[in-house]
C-alpha cells in the first residue's frame, strides 16, 4: 500500500509556467495575457483608443470652426509645418500667396518663404466652445498665435469652400467613430436577446428566429438601406436622421452576432459543468447567468470589436452614396462625398485622400484588434 | 558502429527538446534501444513521459516547436547501409524516402489519421504510388491483398467505401494496412488500440502480432497498459519524464524489476488486479437489506430510434457500489444519466428510498421533488476537464451546491475547507482555478463537489478512466474510503474490469442498451454465466508476461448478426 502512495507527487501540469501566479490567474487575466502576445493587436488597441480620445476631445484638437468658410482660400493645398525660423525654435508655415492661372482659370498656391506664420500650442479660440459639450473653455491644442488677415493653417489642406479639411476629419470622427459604438450596442442588445432565446427554447422558435435571420442575409444590403434611407423624412433634425441611420445600419449587424450566442449556447448546454450546476439545483436563470453569460462574454466582446468596422463602413457608404447622413453633419462618409468628381479629386487630392486615410486605419485597427481579441477569447484551449 | 545483424534501428542518447517560454523542456531526455528483427519493443509510461515524442522524433515528425538536440538514430536500410535518420533533413526527400516505406507508423486516433473525402482503396494506395509508382490496376490488386491480410470482411466491396462508413476497429485495420503497404522493417505503433474496446482492442493486437511473424518486422509499440504490454512485449523501455526508468526483456520488468519507479508502476497495476484490501475487511451486507435503489424495467429511446436503455433493471443496496460495466455504446453512461434524470426515460420505474423510508420514484418526480432528490443522487463525471467551469476558482465551485442549499457566511467558508482536507486537497489552494491542477486533483475537486451536500447514493461514470493507471488505485481507494466515513452508495459505472474488480460488490454488464448478467463481482468476474461476459473477460490483457491468454480467448457471436462494419 505504501509503495502506491508514494508514487511521484501528483504535480500540476506542466504548462503551468509562471507557477503560483498562474494559479489564481482568472478568466480576464489570462485573457489579457494571451492577448498580449499579439503584437499587432497590442498596437492597434493602442491606435483605437488614440482615435477615440481625439474624436472625444475633437474641439479641442481641431484648431478651426468645421464648417467656417474662407473663399480665399478654395481647394488651399496641406501647408507644410516646419520647426525652426531664423535658426531659433518656432514652429510655423509659411503664408500662402495665391495666383489666378488664366489659362486653366485656377487658382494656384505657392508658400512664400519670406512670411511666416507663427504657429503655437494652447492658443486662443476664436470661439469659446463647451469641451466634452460640459465644460467652457477657450483654448485650443494648436493654431495660430496671432492670426492676421490672409494668414492660414490648412495642415491636410482646405476643400471648395476654404474649411479646414484636418479640423473637418477630426470632428468627422465623432460620428464615425460612435455611430459604429451606438450601432454595434443595438446589435449587441438585438443579438443576444434573440440569439438567446433562439438558443435557449430551440424547437419552434428557434426555427422560426433561424429562417428570419436567412432571410434577412439573404435582402440585398445596398437596396435595403437605400429603401430605408429614403424614408427618412428630409425636414428631420441632423440628430435624429443620425439615429435613424445607426438603427439601420444595426438591422444587419445583429444577425451574426445572434448566430454566434446561439452557438455558443447550444454547445454549452450539455458541457458537464453546466449539467453538474443543473443537478446542483442551479435554476435555468441562474446557469445562464453564472455560467453561460461568463463563458460566452469573452467572445461577444471580440464579435463586437469585428462588427464595429463594418458599421463604420455601412455609414460611409451610406453617407457616400449621399443617402445617409447630409451636410451640414460632418461625418467621414460626408467627407468623401466632396470627393465624389475627378476634377475635384485632380486638383485637390488631399480630399479623397485624408478622410479615406482616417477611414482605412481605424477599420484595419479594430479589425486586427478584433483578430487578437478572438485569439484571447478562449484562455482556456490551449491549456486544458 | 558495428551491428548485430538482427538490429534494424538503433536509437542513441536521443534527445528531443521543447523550448518555451520559461525555459526549455525536455521532453525526450538521452534515450537508448534498439529494435530487432521480429521483436516487440513496449515503450511504457504514463501521459506526459514522452514516449511519443520518442515514437515521432525517429520519423522526424516532432510537433513544433520541439526538436532533436542530440543523439543518433541509425537503420539499417534493406540494401544493408546505415542511416542515421537524426541528421537528414525533416523535409528533405531522404527522410521521406524512410517515411511509410521502411518505417510506418500507427496512430492512436483511426478516425483524424484517415482522411474522410478519399476512398480506402485510394488512401492505402498513395504510399504504393508514392514510394514505387506502381500503376492503377495492379495497386488495386495489391489493396485488396492488403486488406484481406488485415481481414477486412469483403475486400472487393471494403476499397470503394469510406472511412466514416467503418467502426473504430476497421478503422484501425485500414490504418495497419496502410502502414504494411510498402513492406516496412519497422512498424511504429503509436497507441493503437487505447481508443478501441477491449474485445476489439484484442482483435487488433492479435492481427499486429500475426503480421509481425509473418512479414518479420520490429515493432515498436506505445502504450500506457501495462496489460497489453504483458501481452505482447519481447522488451520493455519504461519511461518517466523524458528519461528511461529502466530497459529489460518482459520477463524482468514485471517480476524482478530494477528500477523504483517501474516496482511501483508495477505494483500499483497488480494491485488492481484484485479486490480492494478495505473491501476485505468489511462486514457484508445483507441480500434482504430494503434497496436503496431500486430500478425496474428501465427504457429510453432517442429521437433517432436508438434504444440505448432497453428493460433494464437492477437494485442498490445502501452502503452498496454496484458496478456496470460494458463497452462503447453499451447504453451504460445513458443508464447513469437516467438515475439522475438528465435524460427522461420513457418507460419503467427509479423507485428511490428517502431517509424515511418512503420510496419516490424519480422517473416520474416533480421538479420540487426532483431537486431534493438531487442532493441525495449526486454525480461523479468522467472528464476532469469538462465538468470543472474553467471560468471559477476552486473554492467557487465546491461552494456552488452548498449556496443553492442556503449556506452562507463563514459556514460555508469552513465546510468547503474541511471538504477539500476530505478529499486530500491543500484547503489553501481554493483561491486557484482548475486549469492549475493535474486530472487526478481536479477528480478530487469533482468528488468533494458531489459529497458536498452530504449525499446518500453517487453516480460515477467512468470517474478514473481519464487517469494514469497510478492515480487511479487512489481514487478509488479515497472513494472507497468516503464510502465508509459517510454511508454512501455507488453506482460506478466503467468499461475497466480490474477497476470495477478492485471496487464494486456487485456488478451488471450492459451490452446494446441491455443487462446480460447480474451478480456478485467474485461471481461474475470468476465465473461468468452469459457468454458476453465471458469474452469481454476474457479479452482483457493480464498483467503477466507469463500467462499470456488473450489469444486464447474466447468470442461472442450474438445471434443478431453483426453487419460487416460493425
Amino acid at each position: 500500500m505504501t509503495d502506491i502512495t508514494s508514487l511521484p507527487p501528483d504535480t500540476g501540469p506542466s504548462f503551468n509556467l509562471s507557477g503560483k501566479d498562474m494559479a489564481v490567474a482568472g478568466q480576464w487575466r489570462l485573457f489579457w495575457l494571451k492577448f498580449k502576445k499579439h503584437r499587432i493587436a497590442l498596437a492597434s488597441l493602442v491606435i483605437i483608443v488614440f482615435m477615440y480620445l481625439v474624436a472625444a476631445f475633437a474641439d479641442f484638437i481641431a484648431p478651426f470652426d468645421p464648417n467656417a468658410t474662407n473663399a480665399r482660400f478654395t481647394y488651399a493645398p496641406p501647408q507644410a509645418l516646419s520647426l525652426f525660423h531664423d535658426g531659433s525654435f518656432q514652429p510655423n508655415v509659411k503664408q500662402l500667396k495665391m495666383t489666378l492661372n488664366t489659362e486653366s482659370m485656377r487658382r494656384e498656391f505657392q508658400p512664400d518663404p519670406a512670411k511666416p506664420v507663427k504657429v503655437g500650442f494652447f492658443v486662443k479660440a476664436q470661439q469659446p466652445y463647451y469641451l466634452l459639450g460640459l465644460v467652457p473653455m477657450q483654448t485650443k491644442l494648436f493654431g495660430l498665435t496671432n492670426p492676421q488677415v490672409g494668414d492660414s493653417l490648412y495642415i491636410f489642406g482646405a476643400d471648395r469652400l476654404g474649411r479646414d479639411i484636418f479640423s473637418r476629419v477630426v470632428h468627422g470622427a465623432k460620428i464615425s467613430l460612435s455611430i459604429g459604438l451606438v450601432g454595434v450596442f443595438m446589435s449587441l442588445i438585438l443579438g443576444v436577446t434573440i440569439g438567446g432565446i433562439s438558443g435557449f427554447f430551440g424547437g419552434g422558435a428557434d426555427l422560426a428566429i433561424q429562417r428570419f435571420i436567412e432571410l434577412l442575409r439573404s435582402i440585398p444590403t445596398i437596396p435595403l438601406w437605400m429603401g430605408l434611407a429614403a424614408a427618412i423624412p428630409v425636414g428631420w433634425p441632423p440628430l435624429r436622421t443620425y439615429f435613424v441611420i445607426t438603427l439601420i445600419v444595426s438591422l444587419i449587424g445583429w444577425t451574426s452576432l445572434a448566430r454566434e450566442v446561439r452557438g455558443k449556447f447550444l454547445s454549452l448546454r450539455s458541457e458537464d459543468f453546466v449539467i453538474a450546476a443543473r443537478l446542483d439545483g442551479m435554476s435555468e436563470i441562474g446557469i445562464i447567468f453564472s455560467h453561460l453569460v461568463p463563458s460566452f462574454m469573452s467572445h461577444i466582446i471580440a464579435t463586437l470589436t469585428l462588427a464595429i468596422p463594418s458599421m463604420i463602413l455601412a455609414e460611409t457608404a451610406l453617407s457616400f452614396l449621399g443617402i445617409g447622413l447630409q451636410p451640414p453633419i460632418i461625418s467621414w462618409g460626408v467627407l468623401l462625398q466632396e470627393a465624389q468628381n475627378i476634377r475635384a479629386v485632380a486638383q485637390a487630392p488631399w480630399l479623397l485622400f485624408t478622410p479615406a486615410a482616417a477611414i482605412v486605419i481605424s477599420v484595419l485597427s479594430l479589425n486586427f484588434l478584433g483578430d487578437g481579441l478572438r485569439d484571447a477569447a478562449d484562455p482556456y484551449e490551449s491549456v486544458s | 558502429m558495428s551491428m548485430n545483424k538482427d538490429t534494424i534501428l538503433k536509437v542513441e542518447d536521443l534527445k528531443t527538446y521543447f523550448p518555451t517560454r520559461t525555459g526549455i523542456f525536455k521532453a525526450v531526455d538521452g534515450v537508448s534501444f534498439e529494435l530487432k528483427r521480429g521483436k516487440t519493443l513496449c515503450v511504457v509510461g504514463e501521459s506526459g513521459s514522452g514516449k511519443s515524442v520518442t515514437a515521432r522524433s525517429i520519423l522526424q515528425i516532432v510537433d513544433k516547436p520541439g526538436r532533436i538536440e542530440s543523439g543518433s538514430v541509425l537503420l539499417t536500410r534493406a540494401d544493408g547501409s546505415l542511416t542515421d535518420l537524426a541528421k537528414l533533413d525533416p523535409r528533405g526527400k531522404d527522410i521521406r524516402s524512410v517515411r511509410g516505406k521502411e518505417i510506418a507508423m500507427i496512430f492512436q486516433e483511426p478516425m483524424s489519421s484517415l482522411s474522410p473525402v478519399h476512398r480506402i482503396g485510394t488512401q492505402i494506395g498513395e504510399a504504393l504510388r508514392i514510394h514505387f509508382g506502381t500503376p492503377k490496376k495492379e495497386q488495386r490488386e495489391r489493396v485488396l491483398e492488403l486488406l484481406r491480410q488485415v481481414e477486412i470482411p469483403r475486400p472487393e466491396t471494403a476499397i470503394d467505401r469510406y472511412t466514416f462508413e467503418f467502426s473504430g476497429g476497421m478503422r484501425q485495420r485500414v490504418m495497419i494496412a496502410m502502414a504494411l503497404a510498402c513492406n516496412p522493417q519497422v512498424l511504429i505503433a503509436d497507441e493503437p488500440t487505447t481508443a478501441l474496446d477491449v474485445t476489439t482492442q484484442a482483435e487488433i493486437l492479435d492481427l499486429i502480432k500475426k503480421l509481425q511473424q509473418s512479414h518479420g518486422m520490429a515493432v515498436l509499440f506505445i502504450t500506457h497498459d501495462m496489460g497489453v504490454v504483458a501481452e505482447i512485449a519481447d522488451e520493455v523501455l519504461v519511461m518517466y519524464r523524458g528519461k528511461v526508468m529502466e530497459r529489460g526483456p518482459v520477463e524482468q520488468i514485471f517480476h524482478a524489476p530494477q528500477d523504483d519507479y517501474t516496482r511501483r508502476l508495477i505494483g500499483s497495476v497488480v494491485k488492481l488486479e484484485k479486490k480492494a484490501e478495505v473491501r476485505l475487511t468489511r462486514t457484508a451486507i445483507p441480500a434482504e437489506a430494503a434497496p436503496l435503489l431500486d430500478v425496474k424495467n428501465l427504457s429510453l429511446t432517442f429521437p433517432s430510434g436508438l434504444k440505448a436503455v432497453d428493460d433494464v433493471s437492477l437494485t442498490v443496496r445502501p452502503g452498496e457500489t454496484l458496478g456496470i460495466v460494458g463497452e462503447s455504446g453499451s447504453g451504460k453512461t445513458t443508464m447513469g444519466r437516467c438515475l439522475l434524470r438528465i435524460y427522461d426515460p420513457q418507460a419503467g420505474a427509479i423507485d428511490f428510498r428517502r431517509p424515511d423510508g418512503k420510496t419516490v420514484d424519480i422517473r416520474t418526480a416533480d421538479r420540487a421533488e426532483l431537486k431534493n432528490i438531487r442532493r441525495e443522487v449526486r454525480m461523479i463525471f468522467q472528464d476532469p476537464v469538462g465538468s470543472l467551469s474553467p471560468r471559477k476558482n476552486v473554492g467557487q465551485i465546491i461552494a456552488e451546491p452548498l449556496k443553492l442549499a442556503g449556506m452562507r457566511g463563514r459556514e460555508l467558508d469552513d465546510r468547503v475547507a474541511e471538504l477539500m482536507a476530505q478529499v486530500d486537497l491543500e484547503p489553501a489552494w481554493r483561491e486557484r482555478y482548475p486549469h492549475a491542477f493535474s486530472g487526478g486533483q481536479r477528480q478530487r475537486i469533482g468528488i468533494a463537489r458531489a459529497i458536498a451536500v452530504k449525499p446518500r447514493l453517487i453516480v460515477a461514470d467512468e470517474a478514473t478512466s481519464a487517469l494514469d493507471v497510478s492515480l487511479r488505485s487512489q481514487m478509488l481507494d479515497l472513494m472507497m474510503k468516503l464510502q465508509d466515513e459517510l454511508g454512501l452508495s455507488y453506482v460506478f459505472i466503467s468499461h475497466d474490469m480490474s477497476v470495477i474488480r478492485y471496487m464494486c460488490d456487485r456488478v451488471a454488464v450492459m451490452y446494446r442498451g441491455r443487462i446480460v448478467e447480474t451478480g456478485d463481482t467474485d461471481q461474475v468476474v470468476n465465473h461468468p454465466q452469459h457468454d458476453y461476459t465471458r469474452a469481454l473477460l476474457s479479452a482483457i490483457p493480464h498483467p503477466d508476461p507469463r500467462d499470456r491468454r488473450i489469444h486464447k480467448r474466447f468470442r461472442y457471436d450474438p445471434a443478431r448478426t453483426v453487419s460487416a462494419n460493425g
